[in-house]
């Protein structure tokens, strides 16, 4: 939980309005400008593809820091990358390439458990299928796109996952987007944690159920929201839903944190509700074996009726799947529009899961995959642990791989983006609209390919960098050393009381 | 007896006034003197400003009580997640055990691979995978973040550009799914409010697309100018609004429901003369339209900035996965940051994007399979010219020959079975591989279900002559028993 102190908040709604302000000028000398000259006849009679405010924030606020997103790179993401230079002439209105790279740590990419470059097991393989089987099939599933590979990783990923069936997508957002409208239609409710992710935003708009919104992570908050439903019923009609789906994510990515699986599984057991799972984030990143949120929190995964997933994290390639009971997955093979008229996912990125699944399960012969998922673990506790030392303010349970760190003042983020870069280490940072307007984080995603220097190098800068930029918003622990900490000790008493200080002054004021 | 009550009357009218004229009627108040019929109106309008401020009456509203919201909770039956499995559901497409070139391994035979829409040949091809292999081994497979989050690698740009300097535009972006690129667009450009009109005849991604923006969408026939100008002209006119309100025209370029091809030149003159925005969606006629490939605009000699917005999935001709959109710099820059399936998504597979650079260096360089494959469809559409049952119902120049039913049975369920057993049995006794339409129960396509057979250039002409024999055969079997 994210607790905002009062002068913090201030500050950042000073720092928002005055960006508004300063926007909002430059636009109105804009309009002032732009009178005095005419459109072009080709566009005279067209409405604009944006009109007024609809792209304000892109324009005015977006564009300053520009050169903190879209950084493009020329190496495979993984611990170390080279990032490309780029510089601008325009004050970041647009930014051009150069050829110079520099070699950065990487503390962005979602690569958990270090498949994103090439790896001595799978790239072999994957070389081989791309021979055999071409980049593409150029056809849909049900017609001629279903390969030997696709079915042998069907069946893979439903024995990893601990379900009966699975389906495969080529892409991890049409997944979501393309099996809610197959599940649901007018009749039915979805309620979906408040922060889910875009892509399942897009399924549940995509069919034409209705749509109710809890509170993140509050399985109470689900249990009324499901006693109002299903006691109301449908909207102005009060007939009795045809079917309840509660979806909610293992690992949310912008906080960081596990959901409550237990509690809400037996929440929508006891009233009848079916339940969703995204795993995109925590399939083979948590969990003993890597099998995700069910394997770490104790559910047994027939309570949970269907699982998603995408590959892109953990496995290092591409694309989605869904592992429900056989029926389900058939009648969805028969239903699903992306089954039946996407192009089928591509053979050696198939493949690529498929060695990297049986690394998981050292069915390859050998313990890299349990030493990746031992690493990741370790990795993630140490490092959230040494940046909560130090006073960051870290979201996030422990166990997750995905660390946000609170910047809140608009101005931190390119300061804080800026001056890592600058030392080596590329982080990402987030901001309106993926994040609150007041809650700007930079998110760390640690990997099972950071080696310990590496993770110590990247917390030398951070905490470096956090000093300047003034984000270290709780105290810090003193370190263990004696001599140390006595010395910290006393610059604690000093520095965090502020209270003692004005108390110097107060024969200045009091009348007394 | 009637004086009797007159007296009666008079005798109470009179006691009436006596206490009217009583001491209290005598008073003057301010000068005015007070009658008695004063009191009874200020009593009267007392009564009415009473009744005034009282609530009117409702029935009170009894809030359901704990109890009864778990009655109501316990009584409640939900449907099952999925409707009864029926044999249909069952089928298993067939599994190819090799690429999925002109020639492909089902079952351990070698068949003819008619089903890919492989349409330059492209799969198998060595330049394509030496880049790929040289890709795989710098980068690896995925590219483990979205755009925004060094998710964009160099080949991601260079294949932007390559595809910009192709199609002689000033900017394109990529997108990491075919089907996603359209249904990622549309909604970018279209909000609520807007007024789209749409051929009933696109494909799922598109009326997704559609039903996603909220916008006003119109259908018109499919592929017919003039119902297009009716339509336009019903909802331009006279209306002043127009103006301000954002005006889309949606087509593809080559339908892969039915096989016909868009006449842009007509699109364009009705599109200058009511003001709209076009849409084209181009994922089937990339790569093969026009004499250099370069889609319809190229086929019809309409300037290319006269476009709006291209969309294509090169998941076709330039046998990869992904899409890309292109247009005006204004029209890509705006996706950067509005279009779902772009900014929430992780991005291509890098090694995609350089098999896609390298697919459209090939085309530019060796034009001739275009000739190739437009003199493979010709033949094509020779031999399937008599078929016993079925008539093409394709454009000329498609790729796609869509075949018919001559007679059809009625209802779309009766159709497919027919035509389904028309490709199994062509597989099995042939070893000729083509596929019937695949209408999902959430596709809004009217249009008739029918045998697509995708022609590609790597086809030989006895491939071509093999399928045709095999269908004049097994259609002449099937329908004969049915007709």
């Amino acid at each position: 939980m994210v607790r905002l102190p009062y002068l913090i908040a201030l500050s950042t709604l000073f720092s928002y309005g005055l960006l508004f302000a300063f926007g909002q000028m430059r636009d109105f000398f804009r309009k002032l400008i732009d009178l005095s000259k005419s459109t072009s006849e080709d566009l005279k009679g067209y409405a604009p593809i944006c009109l007024g405010l609809e792209d304000f924030y892109t324009r005015r606020l977006y564009l300053r820091i520009q050169d903190c997103f879209s950084r493009p790179i020329a190496s495979a993401p993984d611990a170390w990358f080279d990032v490309v230079e780029r510089y601008s002439n325009d004050n970041n209105k647009t930014l051009h390439r150069t050829s110079n790279t520099t070699k950065c740590l990487n503390l962005g990419s979602y690569n958990y458990l270090g498949f994103a470059a090439a790896d001595e097991y799978c790239t072999p393989r994957v070389i081989e299928s791309l021979k055999k089987y071409s980049p593409s099939t150029c056809s849909a599933r049900v017609d001629g796109g279903t390969t030997n590979l696709h079915t042998e990783l069907e069946e893979l990923v439903a024995r990893f996952v601990g379900k009966p069936g699975a389906i495969l997508f080529g892409m991890g957002y049409v997944t979501n987007s393309a099996i809610i409208p197959a599940l649901l239609g007018k009749g039915g409710l979805i309620i979906s944690d408040s922060l889910n992710h875009n892509s399942i935003v897009n399924g549940a708009r995509g069919s034409s159920a209705s749509v109710r919104v809890f509170q993140h992570n509050c399985p109470s908050h689900l249990e009324e929201v499901l006693r109002e439903q299903i006691a109301e019923g449908q909207p102005r009609t009060h007939r009795p839903w045809k079917k309840i789906i509660v979806i909610v994510e293992g690992i949310y990515s912008m906080e960081g944190e596990l959901c409550k699986l237990p509690e809400i599984i037996a929440v929508c057991k006891k009233y009848k509700a079916y339940t969703y799972l995204d795993e995109a984030h925590s399939i083979g990143a948590v969990g003993k074996s890597g099998r995700g949120v069910c394997e770490l929190l104790g559910v047994d995964t027939d309570d949970v009726d269907i699982m998603m997933g995408t590959f892109t994290k953990s496995f290092g390639s591409c694309g989605g799947y869904i592992a429900a009971s056989k029926d389900i997955i058939q009648y969805l093979k028969h239903t699903c529009a992306a089954h039946l008229y996407a192009t089928s996912m591509s053979p050696p990125a198939v493949q690529q899961v498929i060695s990297a699944i049986k690394v998981i399960l050292g069915e390859d012969g050998s313990s890299r995959g349990a030493q990746k998922l031992a690493r990741i673990r370790e990795n993630s506790n140490f490092f959230r642990s040494e940046l909560q030392k130090m006073g960051f303010e870290v979201l996030g349970d422990n166990d997750s791989p995905v660390m946000p760190i609170m910047l809140y003042n608009p101005a931190k983020i390119p300061a804080f983006s800026r001056e890592c870069l600058r030392q080596d280490v590329a982080v990402v940072t987030v901001a309106f609209p993926a994040t609150p307007l007041l809650l700007a984080r930079a998110r760390i995603c640690i990997s099972a390919s950071h080696s310990r220097e590496d993770l110590m190098k990247g917390l030398e800068v951070i905490s470096k960098v956090g000093d300047l930029v003034g984000i270290k918003y709780f105290p810090a622990e003193p370190p263990k050393c004696v001599e140390e900490s006595e010395k910290a000790l006393s610059l604690k008493r000093k520095a965090v009381d502020p209270l003692e200080t004005l108390g110097q002054y107060n024969h200045v004021f009091c009348p007394l | 007896m009637a004086t009797a009550v007159m007296n009666m009357t008079t005798a109470a009218l009179d006691w009436v006034s006596i206490a009217f004229d009583a001491p209290l009627a005598r008073a003057v108040v301010f000068g005015v003197h007070i009658d008695g019929h004063l009191v009874v109106e200020v009593l009267l309008i007392a009564v009415i400003l009473f009744q005034l401020t009282r609530k009117s009456y409702k029935p009170p509203k009894k809030p359901l009580t704990d109890k009864e919201i778990d009655d109501l909770c316990e009584e409640w039956i939900p449907e099952p997640l999925h409707p009864p499995i029926t044999e249909e559901m069952k089928a298993e497409p067939p599994t190819l055990e090799s690429a999925a070139g002109p020639h492909t391994v089902i079952d351990g035979k070698e068949v003819v691979n008619f089903a890919s829409a492989n349409y330059l040949g492209l799969i198998g091809d060595d330049k394509i995978i030496d880049s790929c292999v040289a890709s795989l081994e710098k980068y690896g497979v995925g590219s483990c973040g979205p755009r925004g989050f060094y998710g964009t690698i160099d080949v991601h740009l260079d294949c932007e550009r390559r595809i910009a300097e192709f199609m002689g535009t000033p900017d394109s972006i990529l997108y990491s799914y075919g089907i996603s690129t359209i249904f990622s667009v549309i909604p970018a450009f279209c909000k609520k409010g807007d007024i789209i009109v749409a051929d009933e005849g696109v494909h799922w991604g598109v009326q997704n697309g559609l039903y996603l923006s909220r916008s006003t969408v119109v259908y018109f026939k499919h592929n017919d100018m003039a119902s297009l100008e009716s339509t336009l002209e019903k909802l331009t006119h006279g209306n002043k609004q127009a103006e301000k309100i954002r005006r889309y025209i949606v087509v593809e370029a080559l339908y892969q429901n039915s096989g016909q091809i868009t006449p842009l030149n007509e699109i364009v003159r009705l599109k200058e003369k009511y003001r709209f925005r076009v849409i084209l969606e181009e994922s089937h006629s990339f790569g093969v339209l026009g004499n250099t490939g370069r889609g319809l605009a190229e086929h019809y000699g309409v300037p290319i900035e006269k476009i709006d917005i291209i969309t294509a999935s090169m998941g076709n001709a330039l046998a990869t996965d992904g899409g890309f959109c292109t247009g005006s710099a204004r029209v890509v820059d705006h996706q950067r940051l509005s279009s779902s399936g772009y900014v929430f998504s992780a991005s291509l597979p890098p090694y995609l994007a350089s098999a896609a650079i390298a697919a459209v260096d090939h085309l530019e360089d060796n034009p001739s399979f275009l000739t190739t494959l437009r003199s493979n469809i010709s033949l094509l559409r020779e031999g399937l010219s008599n078929l016993p049952g079925l008539t093409i119902a394709s454009d000329p120049l498609s790729p796609i020959v869509f075949l018919k039913l001559k007679k059809p049975t009625g209802s779309s369920k009766n159709d497919l079975e027919l035509l389904n057993k028309i490709t199994e049995r062509a597989l099995k006794e042939d070893s000729v591989f083509i596929v019937s339409t695949k209408r999902s129960v959430l596709d809004k396509c009217r249009l008739p279900v029918g045998i697509r057979v995708f022609v590609s250039a790597g086809h030989t002409a006895s491939d071509i002559k093999k399928v045709s024999d095999s269908l004049q055969r097994v259609a002449a079997l099937v329908l004969a028993e049915h007709i």
